[in-house]
């Protein structure tokens, strides 16, 4: 398994990058860590003429909190962003989820917003994204925009990122006071892709569980608190979420497996996520 | 060691897809060079073209951590790496671990090495160099690990033989955990 031939860029800035991205049309791939796309190379899942490495540019290489965000830029890995000593304070949630994503050596390379470009399904990075309610920013040639996590994933492997743009952060909100969250996932083996993952977030007004691994995009949904407590009848609104997921079987578990996940899990998320508010 | 110079000057023109590119990484403290076209591995540059056969390539797609070297310390997957991605960059492979010992320890395998002997941590020995090289790495960071944890790490390596159960043996006599083990057949000793 070897990749297909293509031509190999290191550029010195972004700008180079992007206007290489640009020139490249359709047959250019940007890469940073690789640990989805080096993959897809090696299968021939993908074919680029042009290969525009990411990974070395330290403009790209930004980790910062600033007015109520974590952004996390193109070429900080999943180890990098683990190891921040105040990731659990900031984005707690980052904090119980990274450990999910592939493997201590895939995460030594993997890039966060590399997993957010890609846009697996069954990602733990997506789905962070979408339960925090956090954003990415896109930058082409001639303009920088932020689109909201809920707008950007359309499908598997799909976003609204156009072939001319690269991801050149992400951003997470920062965990306000009194909020809460929790995370689980059940995958084959540990480091698999998850076959459900479930994150869930609790503020003073209102419950909220994203689900990964059964739609074709991770998806939120919220319900008010009622006297600071889940709703009463939240068996019935986890039903009617899983049932609206629409899963499908697939070689790794049926769809009303998942959908008991989702019950199941998803309580247990929602239950955690109420009792460890900060 | 500081870098070297090509780590520091950024490629300005396109690599061309069929030419062949010079590529210099340290490996295990040694300056080398090799060729490699764009698209070439960078464990399939490890062995093939700069002879250091103790990397293994096992299911080339990142899953089974045969290939796991150390780029820059860290341990990373060699065929999810490009060569020319390598270039300017320290690269450490099995092998560099027991040229490590200098003066007249040199050539004796490490500490760790040796409890993998005693501990039957190998059998076959195809996914060894990975998973050495792992942990040398990561023992750095939690010299200590919890046998959950050190499970959790090992998930990123795929063993057929041992069932694992050897490897942790090793890892925990190694960092001081353990208590001590009949070398024949890695029963806990009676006390």
């Amino acid at each position: 398994m070897k990749p297909a031939s293509f031509d190999y860029l290191r550029p010195a800035t972004v700008a180079d990058a992007l206007a290489a991205l640009a020139a490249g049309g359709d047959d250019a791939r940007v890469i940073a860590g690789g640990q989805s796309l080096m993959p897809m190379l090696n299968m021939r899942l993908v074919q680029p003429r042009l290969l525009i490495d990411l990974s070395r540019l330290e403009e790209l290489r930004t980790l910062k909190a600033d007015s109520g965000w974590l952004s996390v830029g193109a070429a900080v890995t999943q180890a990098e962003l683990l190891s921040r000593p105040t990731l659990r304070d900031e984005v707690p949630l980052l904090a119980a989820a990274l450990p999910w994503v592939g493997h201590f050596q895939t995460r030594n390379r993997g890039t966060v917003c590399g997993s957010v470009a890609h846009a697996d399904p069954s990602a733990e990075m997506p789905l962070c994204l979408v339960a925090t309610g956090g954003a990415v920013v896109l930058r082409n040639a001639k303009r920088r925009r932020t689109v909201a996590a809920a707008d950007f994933f359309v499908g598997p492997l799909t976003t609204v990122k156009a072939a001319d743009e690269i991801v050149e952060s992400v951003r997470f909100p920062l965990a306000a006071a009194g909020s809460g969250h929790a995370f689980r996932e059940v995958s084959m083996r540990h480091g698999d892709f998850a076959i459900t993952a479930c994150a869930a977030t609790v503020d003073g007004t209102q419950a909220s569980l994203a689900v990964g691994g059964v739609a074709d995009r991770p998806t939120l949904r919220s319900w008010p608190l009622v006297g600071g407590a889940l709703l009463s009848d939240l068996d019935a609104a986890l039903n009617a979420f899983a049932w609206d997921l629409g899963g499908d079987d697939d070689q790794h578990a049926t769809a009303r497996y998942r959908r008991d996940l989702v019950r199941r899990i998803g309580r247990t998320v929602l239950e955690e996520a109420l009792s460890c508010r900060r | 060691m500081p870098p070297l110079k090509s780590a520091a000057t950024p490629v300005a023109s396109v690599l061309a897809a069929d030419a062949r590119h010079t590529v210099t990484v340290v490996l295990n403290g040694t300056p080398r060079t090799g060729q490699a076209h764009p698209r070439l591995l960078l464990s399939d540059f490890l062995r093939h073209e700069l002879g250091a056969h103790g990397t293994r390539v096992g299911c080339e797609h990142g899953v089974c951590g045969a290939c796991t070297v150390r780029i820059d310390g860290v341990a990373q997957r060699a065929c999810l790496t490009l060569a020319v991605q390598a270039d300017g960059r320290r690269i450490d492979t099995v092998e560099g671990l027991s040229q490590s010992n200098q003066g007249p320890t040199e050539g004796r395998m490490t500490a760790l090495q040796e409890a993998f002997r005693r501990h039957h941590a190998l059998q076959c020995g195809f996914c060894t160099a990975g998973i050495l090289m792992s942990l040398s790495d990561y023992l750095g960071r939690n010299p200590k690990p919890t046998e959950e944890e050190l499970r959790d790490m090992l998930s990123g390596h795929l063993c057929r033989c041992t069932g694992y159960a050897g490897i942790v043996r090793a890892v925990m006599d190694v960092t001081g955990q353990a208590a001590a083990c009949d070398t024949r057949s890695g029963e806990a000793a009676h006390v």
